[in-house]
């Protein structure tokens, strides 16, 4: 412990004391939260089997064993690759991805789907592939600076896997949008990979440039507004999104990927500018889109007018909205209680409206508990952002973390008619192997950003008491009456 | 940096705060109004998937929730279906509900208010939840006399305790059997209620208390005398000229007494013999020289017009329009022109003569009952309205005792048991069957049943029939029943 002198001791009536600090391992505490979150998951499980079918049947719990092992297995491999690592994220993952396997079992149940038939199973398997396939992130990728290196093979990466789904052959239109890529029997996202990618890509690149897009242009209306010249990146990423509206019809991606590079912007630069013109843009946008666009029109007609008969009853109407709704509704405050509601009624109940599913049967109080898991999540990797060492890392993991919420924001916003609904899937708990993957992926980056952070020691304030020294030379200390 | 990630910070935890919000208005607030959406099918499972509570008479169950294995848990069941559907009504899988099926939806499927408590511990102790049983104020020896004597006639029968307002009976015929629409086959309910709905007997209404109502007839002059009396400018011995036929004024339309010629032969006819040998003409004078609104007034003291009576079945209200000619004021006051009634509102005009002038709320539920046996309503008998005083009441009993023992309505006589009563034969468009009716209590001197009874469709015999030739003969019998019992 060092003690520094803070100034002339005439000055002040103290010393501040400052001592360097070394974050304390959590990885015990992590375990505890595993343990808990391992246990929450499987009485999930156990409670839906109970509540559809009156009895706990053995093929799943023991894939979810299988799961559990593997949980741990990365647990240990955390405490040698990333011993220093948030005790939060990892936990939280493990606890949001297996209650949207025992949900999505529950519809499976209803639906009558066994086997590999049943999305539940696939489920668990993709979470093994994904569990792996973090792990393997977390051990290959020691230092997250090497990322910064790859920030344009990124950004290549990121406009091939937007691009996959559009190439005849592979690519596959499912309820209106073209966002899959389908080789064989595997379907796969890879959108949700590029959001990744262009994570990277975004945070490399402002690193570098953000000098230049912050400090110079002109003033107008108060705001510093940029060279024309340097509005070239935003309208890169502008004209992406609008090709991801117009070829894909996939609304809800393009205001993820626009809203990610428009935050990561103004983090970087500081600049209210960049946001107003950013959001001008999209808003043009998405206005000539609906006006020209008829799924476009449509997603906001449904939006507007839900409960309107004729919207109700047109095909791609607000049928699945609606009847979302009324699962919410019936799950009430403390909902049906798992396996005892009925979500299958709503069209998409294990993947776009795996949400409204856990809505109906945990209740209100149910979506407020996994509200607050996503938003401790998010906080976790915010805490990145302000406490990082390095500006790439702390822009890193602003962006994956923003890039969670936004996307919980835009499912159930559009679920629950906060805006108006577009086809994503809800982080760890809708049914999806894309999904699932590039989330768990994120959470292997956090991780690794997050040890990068906690393993550097750094100055804090000794808040131990002081001993008060009284000095004669303090006028204080002398009773004002006494010179008399 | 850190300036912005805190504005980010914001935005994200508004962000947050936005679906906090949304989630709440949709499971707390708007949930009553998403929940009886029609277009809801979790509220008709849920309906169907809770134990419906049974509808009892006397203790025996006459519709009751029996376990499926199908998607909804739960078959409806009827004991005894035809003869209880004016009461139970039906519940159906996509069809809607009625009668008391209906009406205490929410008590039977566990959804009342007062039961949110006992649902809640239900949910948390893992039970099945469960709905409250109601116990209705039906008598079953009363229901099936009434049932048998109503024989094959098109029409209705209600009888009340004029003390409590408690219904004893209540049957509507033709009828329908609720089992048949309590099926778990969508296409086969839709194909039965369509079967249903175009039969020429109209089987799902309950002519009761609803439907296109009929013409009171003769039974209207008890409303026209109460108001007389009330008025205090008439007795029953006071007089009006006695012709032999009428043309009303400024008309052509000539009125005739029911049995043609004079009231009684004298020169003038009083109040008394009018209502005794129910006489129009002495009426169709009283009723103009009454007025609409003294008429009316009265009317609705006895519950015309009121489109908030529930027992807890809603009740049609019964009118009395307003004139716009003399001639049409004095057929109104007989009960032609365009009054209508339900033999509902016809019973408790004579409860409330036959109660000393009181007139208690009608209700056919006695008590609803949570599974855990803890009552959750009681009925308490309620004081509806007092339309006459009780020296009116004396009067009015008088009268229609006369009316039994020696006038028009002999043949509803019981050795022994002094019966008010009054007939009524309604004529409907020219050369349509007549419809007959017959209201009354007994005993006079301490009422035990009032009763309504109607034969529509000129009981299949024309215009050749009359109030105390089919009527009367039921409303006797329904009586008795409750007499000897």
């Amino acid at each position: 412990m060092a003690v520094i002198d803070a100034g002339p001791r005439s000055t002040f009536t103290g010393t501040i004391r400052v001592r360097l600090r070394t974050p304390a391992r959590r990885r015990n505490l992590e375990l505890f939260l595993l343990l808990g979150a391992l246990v929450l998951a499987g009485g999930a499980m156990v409670l839906v089997e109970l509540g559809a079918l009156g009895r706990v049947g053995g093929t799943l719990l023991v894939l979810e064993g299988g799961l559990a092992v593997l949980v741990l297995l990365g647990h240990v491999a955390e405490r040698v690759v990333a011993p220093d690592a948030d005790p939060f994220v990892f936990p939280i993952a493990v606890l949001l991805n297996g209650v949207g396997i025992a949900e999505i079992s529950r519809i499976d149940i209803a639906k009558g789907l066994g086997g590999w038939e049943a999305a539940g199973v696939r489920q668990i398997v993709w979470t093994g592939i994904a569990l792996i396939v973090a792990f393997a992130a977390l051990v290959l990728i020691r230092n997250h600076r090497v990322l910064q290196r790859y920030r344009y093979i990124a950004m290549f990466s990121a406009i091939v896997l937007l691009l996959l789904p559009v190439l005849p052959g592979i690519g596959r239109t499912i309820s209106g949008a073209r966002v899959w890529i389908a080789i064989g029997p595997f379907s796969f996202q890879p959108g949700e990979l590029a959001k990744i990618a262009l994570a990277i890509f975004f945070a490399g690149y402002l690193v570098t440039a953000r000098d230049s897009l912050s400090m110079v242009g002109r003033t107008f209306l108060g705001m510093r507004f940029p060279r024309v010249r340097d509005l070239g990146p935003i309208l890169v990423i502008w004209v992406l999104a609008m090709a991801v509206i117009v070829f894909q019809h996939d609304l809800g991606t393009a205001l993820l990927y626009f809203g990610l590079f428009l935050v990561m912007l103004y983090v970087a630069t500081g600049r209210l500018s960049w946001v107003i013109i950013g959001l001008l843009l999209f808003g043009c946008g998405a206005y000539i889109a609906g006006r020209s666009l008829n799924y476009v029109a449509g997603r906001f007609g449904s939006w507007l007018d839900a409960f309107n008969p004729a919207v109700y009853e047109k095909s791609g109407g607000s049928y699945q909205l609606v009847q979302g709704l009324f699962g919410l509704a019936n799950g009430g405050l403390v909902g049906t209680g798992l396996g005892q509601g009925r979500p299958d009624i709503v069209p998409l109940a294990e993947s776009d409206y795996i949400v409204a599913s856990l809505g109906e049967e945990l209740g209100l109080v149910g979506l407020f508990a996994l509200l607050a898991l996503y938003l401790l999540f998010v906080s976790r990797g915010f805490r990145i952002g302000f406490t990082g060492q390095d500006d790439f890392g702390r822009l890193l993991g602003v962006g994956l973390s923003f890039v969670v919420a936004l996307q919980v924001f835009i499912v159930i916003g559009g679920v629950t008619r906060v805006i108006p609904l577009t086809g994503l899937t809800t982080p760890f708990l809708a049914a999806g192997g894309s999904s699932l993957v590039a989330n768990w992926i994120i959470v292997a980056l956090l991780l690794r950003l997050s040890d990068s952070v906690r393993n550097q020691p750094h100055w804090v304030v000794d808040t131990a008491p002081i001993p008060v020294m009284a000095s004669s030379s303090d006028p204080s200390a002398a009773p004002a009456g006494g010179a008399s | 940096m850190n300036k912005e990630l805190r504005r980010v910070s914001i935005v994200v935890l508004i962000m947050f705060l936005a679906l906090f919000g949304s989630t709440t208005i949709i499971q707390v607030f708007q949930q009553d109004n998403l929940k009886s959406d029609g277009r809801n099918v979790r509220t008709l499972y849920a309906s169907f998937s809770a134990e419906r509570g049974s509808i009892l008479v006397a203790g025996q169950p006459i519709a009751t929730s029996i376990a499926t294995n199908d998607k909804y848990k739960y078959q409806r069941q009827y004991a005894n279906g035809q003869l209880y559907s004016a009461v139970t009504g039906y519940f159906t899988l996509n069809q809607g509900n009625t009668g008391l099926e209906n009406a205490l939806n929410n008590y039977l499927s566990g959804t009342a208010n007062e039961q949110f408590l006992a649902q809640l511990n239900a949910i948390l102790t893992g039970q099945n939840p469960k709905g409250a049983s109601v116990e209705t104020t039906i008598d079953p020896v009363v229901q099936q006399a009434a049932w048998d004597a109503l024989g094959n006639y098109q029409g209705a029968v209600v009888a009340l305790n004029p003390k409590t307002g408690a219904i004893l009976a209540m049957v509507s015929k033709p009828t329908f059997d609720p089992n048949t629409l309590a099926v778990h086959n969508s296409a086969q309910v839709i194909s039965t209620y369509k079967q249903l709905l175009v039969d020429s007997g109209d089987p799902l209404i309950n002519r009761a208390i609803a439907g296109s109502l009929n013409p009171p007839g003769s039974t209207f002059k008890l409303v026209v005398a109460s108001a007389a009396f009330e008025s205090g400018q008439y007795t029953p011995d006071s007089t009006f000229p006695n012709p032999g036929s009428l043309t009303l004024p400024q008309s052509s339309t000539v009125i005739t007494n029911a049995e043609g010629g004079s009231c009684g032969g004298a020169d003038t006819a009083s109040i008394a013999t009018a209502l005794r040998l129910s006489c129009n003409i002495p009426f169709a004078q009283l009723g103009l020289a009454l007025g609409y609104n003294t008429i009316s007034g009265q009317a609705k003291k006895y519950g015309f017009d009121d489109d908030n009576l529930r027992i807890p079945m809603k009740v049609t209200p019964s009118v009395y329009p307003q004139t716009d000619s003399d001639a049409q004021q004095m057929i109104s006051s007989f009960g032609q022109g365009n009054d209508r009634v339900t033999p509902l509102q016809m019973a408790m005009v004579s409860a409330a003569i036959g109660n000393g002038g009181k007139l208690m709320t009608p209700n056919v539920v006695d008590n609803i009952t949570a599974p855990d046996l803890s009552v959750l309503q009681k009925l308490t008998p309620t004081l509806y309205n007092t339309p006459i005083s009780s020296a009116t009441a004396t009067t009015m009993t008088q009268l229609m005792v006369n009316n039994v023992a020696n006038g028009a309505a002999s043949n509803a006589r019981i050795n022994g048991v002094d019966v008010a009563g009054k007939t009524g034969t309604a004529q409907n468009a020219p050369g349509a069957p007549y419809t007959l009716w017959f209201t009354g209590f007994a005993p006079a001197a301490d009422p035990q049943v009032a009763v309504a009874v109607v034969v529509e469709n000129g009981g299949g015999r024309g215009q050749s029939a009359f109030g105390n030739l089919l009527a009367a003969p039921i409303a006797k019998k329904v009586i008795e029943a409750v007499l000897n019992r």
